[in-house]
């Protein structure tokens, strides 16, 4: 039998790959297609049923309803926003991992960064939910300054999920900066370049396809988050919550389906995009 | 490298505050948990215990625990089972797709939670006309978790190389006994670094669990935002953040002395 199956690495590979194929093209690949196809259907009024009639109904309320629109921006805003404050805070933090600590120091860090990667979500969120609230910790540390907390709302949601998606930033970008040769930061620097300038003309170019690989994690998550922007957001809605608002409440999948295609493909666009800098390589 | 010494102490600064505003959250959290005044007024007047001994007795949380656990023992189960085919079939094969494929056990991570959570909840309610379960919500775990064991098992899969077991068949030991023998052998740590992953992965999952438990149902993460606005549950909850702190430690610890294979486990 062994014979028989050495002889057929085809057959071998076929058995290997069906089962896995199976429960993610089929059953996951076909239940994301069959949600996409029911965006283009509607709820009956009445009954609350799916009528399966194709129309372009749901997009043309997503993109001429106000509502919805203030929602995509100020989803995306937060996105783009967290980003940047994770790409900002993530450099240096990198940096000082890759090139100025010892090859034992480097390893402990690159744990001490990834161990709130495994810390419940939930948790990290009510711990800001903690630190914001009125009498909470920020309060605390700031009110001596003259300087109020945030408060619940939009800022607290950028804080709280620029926290919540840091570490996805500084693990690649660690990787990266790894990867660079101090010489040619030492060359820089014999040719005269000062810091700024060896930073800004040889670094951040270089590291540049990694910083664009942990933004498609921070981006991607805050795109779908719903639950950070319930927690510390106040009445500020994101546009995971209007989705899970038409499942919930207003029972209106259709729907839902619609506005869980603005995510997919502003996250298929921006990986198109960024595919030329070779940042998917550093996933 | 050779930096100026202002750049070095700014960069060293930068990590420490980095690392300080990571963690100071959580250390609140645990702080918190033996904070006297419910409210968690800052900083705390007094300490007591009275949360962590109202907690170990709060029925909903302990029902959620274990609805978790089962959930997260079955979905790593058939977790491990997927993905390390899919492991064997991509690292060892060549093949047309090759690339599509590897993608597609990506894509459930790597997609918004509620694309993949209101996807599966469409496909069991209305397709397949399945009443939400405990199972329906282990399907849908055990779809994401399968790129966690897949990735501890290919990295293990690269540097273990395909000697051995040629050696082990090149001596007449059959397809089956040299899997039982050789490779198994030398996978267990990944497979068990991997497992480990998957079921901390499946236990903190919140938004496709959302979307794929019955009602009525709740792991532990649903137990909390249930619980979360309520103000007189505040403590237990904060108590039970402060537990979920503390054991998220032990697989990441455990699986880095398992498996030095890749460095975020494949959370990443």
């Amino acid at each position: 039998m062994t014979a028989f199956f050495y002889r057929r690495p085809a057959l071998r590979l076929s058995l290997l790959l069906s089962a896995p194929l199976l429960w993610l093209g089929l059953a996951y690949l076909g239940a994301l297609a069959a949600l996409f196809v029911t965006a283009f259907w509607h709820t009956d009024a009445f009954t609350g049923q799916v009528v399966t009639e194709w129309s372009l109904d749901n997009f043309a309320t997503l993109f001429t309803d106000a509502v919805y629109r203030t929602i995509t921006f100020r989803t995306l805003g937060i996105a783009v926003l967290v980003t940047l404050i994770d790409a900002v805070i993530a450099v240096p933090m990198a940096f000082a991992m890759a090139k100025l600590a010892s090859p034992r120091a480097q390893r402990i860090l690159v744990i001490a960064v990834m161990t709130p990667l495994w810390a419940s979500y939930l948790v990290k969120a009510y711990a800001w939910r903690s630190m914001l609230s009125g009498n909470g910790v920020l309060s605390w540390l700031l009110n001596p300054f003259g300087i109020e907390g945030p408060g619940y709302g939009v800022t607290a949601t950028i804080i709280t999920l620029s926290y919540l998606w840091l570490p996805y930033m500084i693990l690649p970008v660690y990787a990266g900066l790894d990867r660079l040769p101090d010489s040619l930061v030492d060359a820089s620097g014999d040719l005269g370049a000062r810091s700024l300038r060896t930073f800004r003309s040889v670094i951040l170019p270089l590291t540049f396809p990694a910083i664009v690989a942990g933004s498609i994690f921070t981006f991607s998550l805050s795109l779908g988050d719903y639950i950070a922007v319930k927690i510390v957001g106040g009445t500020s809605q994101m546009l995971g919550n209007v989705v899970y608002d038409n499942i919930g409440a207003a029972n209106n999948l259709p729907f839902a389906a619609t506005v869980a295609t603005v995510p997919v493909v502003i996250m298929l666009v921006y990986l198109a995009a960024v595919r030329r800098t070779g940042a998917l390589d550093n996933l | 490298m050779r930096l100026s010494r202002t750049a070095r102490v700014t960069l060293w600064a930068a990590l420490g505050l980095g690392l300080a505003v990571i963690y100071f959250p959580l250390l609140v959290v645990l702080l918190n948990s033996f904070n006297a005044d419910p409210t968690f007024g800052w900083p705390p007047s007094s300490f007591t215990l009275e949360w962590w001994s109202r907690s170990v007795t709060n029925s909903g949380a302990l029902h959620a625990l274990s609805t978790s656990v089962q959930a997260g023992l079955a979905a790593t189960a058939i977790a491990l089972v997927l993905g390390t085919m899919a492991a064997f079939a991509l690292q060892r094969y060549r093949f047309f797709g090759r690339n599509p494929v590897s993608l597609l056990i990506i894509l459930p991570i790597a997609l918004p939670g509620i694309v993949t959570g209101i996807a599966l909840n469409n496909a069991f309610r209305t397709i397949l006309g399945i009443d939400l379960g405990l199972l329906t919500a282990i399907i849908a775990h055990a779809t994401f978790c399968i790129v966690v064991v897949f990735n501890n098992v290919v990295a293990r899969l690269r540097r273990m190389g395909g000697n051995l077991e040629e050696a082990s068949m090149d001596l007449g030991a059959s397809g089956p006994t040299t899997f039982w023998l050789v490779t198994f052998p030398m996978l267990r740590s990944a497979l068990l670094a991997g497992g480990l992953l998957a079921f901390a992965l499946s236990f903190d999952e919140i938004i496709v669990t959302t979307f794929t438990l019955g009602t009525g149902m709740e792991t532990l993460p649903i137990w909390i935002l249930d619980n979360l606005f309520r103000p007189n549950q505040a403590p237990v909850v904060n108590v039970v953040a402060a537990v979920l702190i503390v054991a998220s430690t032990v697989p990441v610890y455990l699986a880095q002395r398992l498996s030095g294979d890749t460095a975020s486990g494949g959370r990443l």
